[in-house]
């Protein structure tokens, strides 16, 4: 087995660099792409070449002009497609592959700044560097750093950044406890939800011997309003490989899986190159580093179930059998995978592992809160001026996140309203919504425990005033119920029957006793199912019973919906610039709610309204409205 | 294609995966890629190959969301439904869609074979909500006119291929 010679291929790219008037970089996570990013990246080879210039994609023996690369996500989603230019750092937003030609004639030729394509802020003045945006600035990105600077495609890249030298180092300088103290010491907890820490974990799996041993990687990120794992493994597959290699020699794993779920198939890909990479370049499969330690991966591809980033469901999964959850003990740490010690970690967890080794355990831990060490990324979606992925350090106020790197929330007729949210919904499915009164509710595991939410893995969706909060628990509802495995009577049934009731409410059939019956069910849901998904799935129902009870009761008692979303408690009103006063609408109401009289427009009485529908249907002028 | 001939289609597929019970998944999950469903002759065939009892083999196939027992349309709309896409309506396109193609919430796949529409949890893209997939292409910031003006552009590419 060759031995990897780091430093001489850091020196080669660097050296490589040096020599390019500059490194194009277009963002390709799935939102720049959707956008048209692969257009653009098309057109810089094109225009480049008829200007006579030389361009490249890879680094080359024959020196080229400029070099371009397809990074993973950048984060700032909401800019998109995003194109950087370095060694400027500047970046450009909006980018259409028509701004090609002027890029590269005035700023790769010139050195001229395009204003027109430079970030704006909302009082209109522009900023031309990437770090200096407020969005970028305000984060503390550690493990998402490279993630969008480098190619994902070109493990060189990676390698001179200085990845993979703590996998060398821990294979060939570390024993297995002084890892497992690194990591503990670096207070590490587990990214994916439950928050464990992530040294102990590995500690508890070292101690069952076996000759065969599983390192899995989970990254089947199913909550809806999440996508950090995706842009990882998009956007820095190695440091996900480099973790999962580090994790082995912790625990003296024989074999790695990851998982993915199979809704990012470009994740699939990605990591596939990426391990086929690394295999060639004797960092995985026999011997690696030249050790005797053998380590290979298998990716493994989901196939559509929430349920399986529960760990034992997966373990089933990877098995070949249905994604179903068993009880714990036994724990995978003594009997996991095909009935072998197994140490099960999150995407985000592992790409954070090297880091920590990079920086040193101590260092880390000084970023954070206390008891809950070190960066988080966050998926900062919906009602927000600039959505996106963000990393700041755990502890960080919900303000500081939605005002200062989400830019304040964003109307429903696209105003923005600095941060008069009504609630921001955290973990999604299995977590509770916070409001204005936790605006500076520090964000880690143990704050948010203590208010009924949870960090789970990472989605943060804001939602405006326009928002009806019951058919948000409702919307959670009926994807914990599609997504409940059926094992547990309580989750299969209880979720089931917690939708019809809020079914009912939402339709204007509730009563008192609804409310009532459905605040028991979901603790009787909570008590009686065995894994996470059945006893989170209430959460969403009970914290916005917790904060909104009073729109509940605006929905049940006084027939209205607060925010004016629920049909069912929607009026029918007559515009008056477009009435004609025909008198069609009166005449065809079957109980005569609507009046008026020859040159005025008509009106409808809504207490006399049965709310059928007759008039909208007839208005030949389209002055019928339900609002 | 004629029945040995699919047999031995399937046969090169487990031969690729390996001949092992745990491999089920990633079978199953190439067979529908091959023919866009699963067969149930197929089902029964996997199932004596690599030695898994047949109802296990239907067991998986309907546990997991992706498999499915029927075959789909030509274009495969998937609408998010994320919570991201849902506070941002993506309810509304859906329903456009089940308008202009002739659809409701059980019959999910057009009578021309042209188009099958679903709806997924979350595609992950919540930065660009509401998100509509077409065959793997995204579809960002969609609105009940663009999805209007999607789905006649495919049906005028289809008419011209024609």
């Amino acid at each position: 087995m060759h031995k990897i010679n780091f430093e001489e291929r850091k020196k080669q790219y660097l050296a490589a660099m040096e020599e390019y008037k500059a490194r194009i970089v277009v963002c390709g996570g799935t939102g720049c792409m959707a956008n048209g990013s692969g257009e653009i990246l098309e057109k810089f080879k094109t225009v480049v070449k008829e200007k006579g210039l030389s361009i490249t994609v890879a680094l080359e023996k024959e020196k080229t002009d400029f070099i371009l690369k397809t990074s993973g996500c950048q984060g700032f989603c909401q800019m998109g497609p995003l194109v950087t230019l370095y060694p400027q750092g500047i970046l450009y937003v909006h980018v259409k592959a028509e701004d090609v030609e002027e890029i590269v004639e005035r700023t790769l030729l010139k050195g001229e700044i395009i204003e027109r394509l430079l970030y704006k802020e909302n009082d209109g003045t522009t900023i031309a560097e990437m770090q200096k945006i407020p969005f970028y600035d305000k984060q503390k990105r550690t493990t998402l750093e490279l993630c969008g600077r480098i190619d994902a495609l070109d493990i060189d890249e990676y390698i001179a950044h200085g990845g993979y030298e703590m996998a060398k180092k821990a294979v060939l300088e570390m024993t297995d406890d002084e890892i497992c103290d690194e990591i503990l010491a670096s207070g590490l907890r587990g990214r994916g939800g439950g928050g464990f820490p992530t040294g102990r974990k590995w500690a508890l799996t070292k101690v069952h011997k076996n000759d065969t041993k599983y390192v899995i990687c989970n990254g089947d990120e199913g909550d809806p309003g999440a996508f950090m794992d995706r842009c990882v493994m998009e956007g820095n597959p190695h440091s996900v490989i480099e973790g999962m290699i580090i994790a082995a020699c912790a625990i003296g794993g024989t074999d790695g899986y990851i998982y993915v779920r199979a809704e990012y198939p470009l994740a699939v890909v990605r990591l596939q190159i990426a391990v086929e990479a690394a295999r060639k370049a004797g960092i995985l499969g026999k011997n690696i580093f030249g050790s005797d330690m053998n380590f290979d991966i298998n990716i493994m591809e989901g196939a559509g179930a929430f349920v399986c980033g529960e760990e034992t469901a997966l373990i089933h999964s990877i098995e070949g059998m249905r994604g179903m959850p068993t009880s714990k003990p036994p724990f995978p740490a003594e009997k996991g995978l095909f009935g072998k010690p197994t140490v099960i970690n999150n995407v985000e967890t592992l790409a954070t592992i090297p880091i920590i080794m990079q920086m040193g355990a101590e260092k880390y831990a000084a970023i954070g809160s206390e008891n809950a060490n070190g960066t988080k990324t966050f998926a900062l979606t919906g009602h927000v001026a600039h959505t996106g992925l963000i990393e700041v350090p755990l502890g960080t106020t919900l303000r500081q996140i939605i005002e200062e790197i989400g830019g304040g929330v964003m109307n429903d007729d696209g105003t923005l309203c600095g941060t008069d949210f009504k609630a921001v919904q955290i973990g999604g499915p299995s977590g509770g919504c916070l409001t204005q009164e936790h605006l500076d509710l520090p964000l880690d595991y143990d704050h948010l425990k203590s208010v009924g939410a949870m960090i789970g893995s990472g989605g943060l969706v804001v939602m405006n005033q326009q928002t009806c909060m019951v058919s948000i628990a409702r919307f959670f509802m009926q994807f914990t119920q599609n997504e409940s495995c059926g094992k547990c009577v309580l989750c299969r049934e209880g979720t089931k029957q917690m939708l019809e009731l809020l079914d009912d409410i939402i339709e204007g059939r509730g009563t008192a006793e609804t409310l009532e019956l459905l605040e028991s069910l979901a603790r009787t849901v909570q008590a009686g199912s065995l894994c996470a998904l059945g006893k989170t799935a209430p959460n969403p129902v009970l914290s916005t019973l917790k904060y909104f009870r009073k729109e509940y009761e605006a929905h049940i008692f006084e027939n209205k919906c607060p925010a004016g979303r629920c049909e069912a408690f929607a009026n029918y009103a007559i515009d008056p610039e477009k009435c004609k006063s025909c008198s069609l609408c009166a005449r065809k109401c079957p109980v005569e709610a609507i009046s008026g009289e020859k040159g005025v427009p008509y009106t409808i009485d809504t207490d006399k309204c049965i709310k059928c529908g007759a008039c909208i249907g007839n208005c030949k002028f389209g002055a019928v409205y339900k609002g | 294609m004629g029945t040995a001939e699919r047999f031995e289609k399937v046969s090169a597929i487990i031969e690729k995966h390996g001949r092992e019970a745990h491999k089920l998944i990633p079978i199953l999950q190439e067979i529908q890629e091959e023919y866009s469903y699963l067969p149930e002759d197929l089902m029964l065939y996997l199932a004596k190959e690599i030695g898994v009892p047949a109802a296990s083999v239907y067991g998986v196939a309907t546990f997991y969301a992706h498999f499915t027992l029927e075959a789909k349309g030509k274009y495969i709309i998937k609408v998010c439904d994320g919570t991201a896409c849902h506070v941002k309506k993506s309810e509304g396109i859906l329903k456009v869609l089940e308008e202009e193609l002739g659809l409701d919430k059980k019959k999910r796949t057009s009578d021309d074979m042209l188009f099958t529409l679903e709806t997924v949890a979350c595609l992950g893209a919540c930065g660009l909500a509401p998100v509509v997939v077409v065959n793997d292409k995204v579809h960002g910031a969609m609105t009940p006119e663009k999805t209007r003006e999607l789905i006649q552009a495919i049906r005028k590419e289809e008419a011209e291929n024609a």
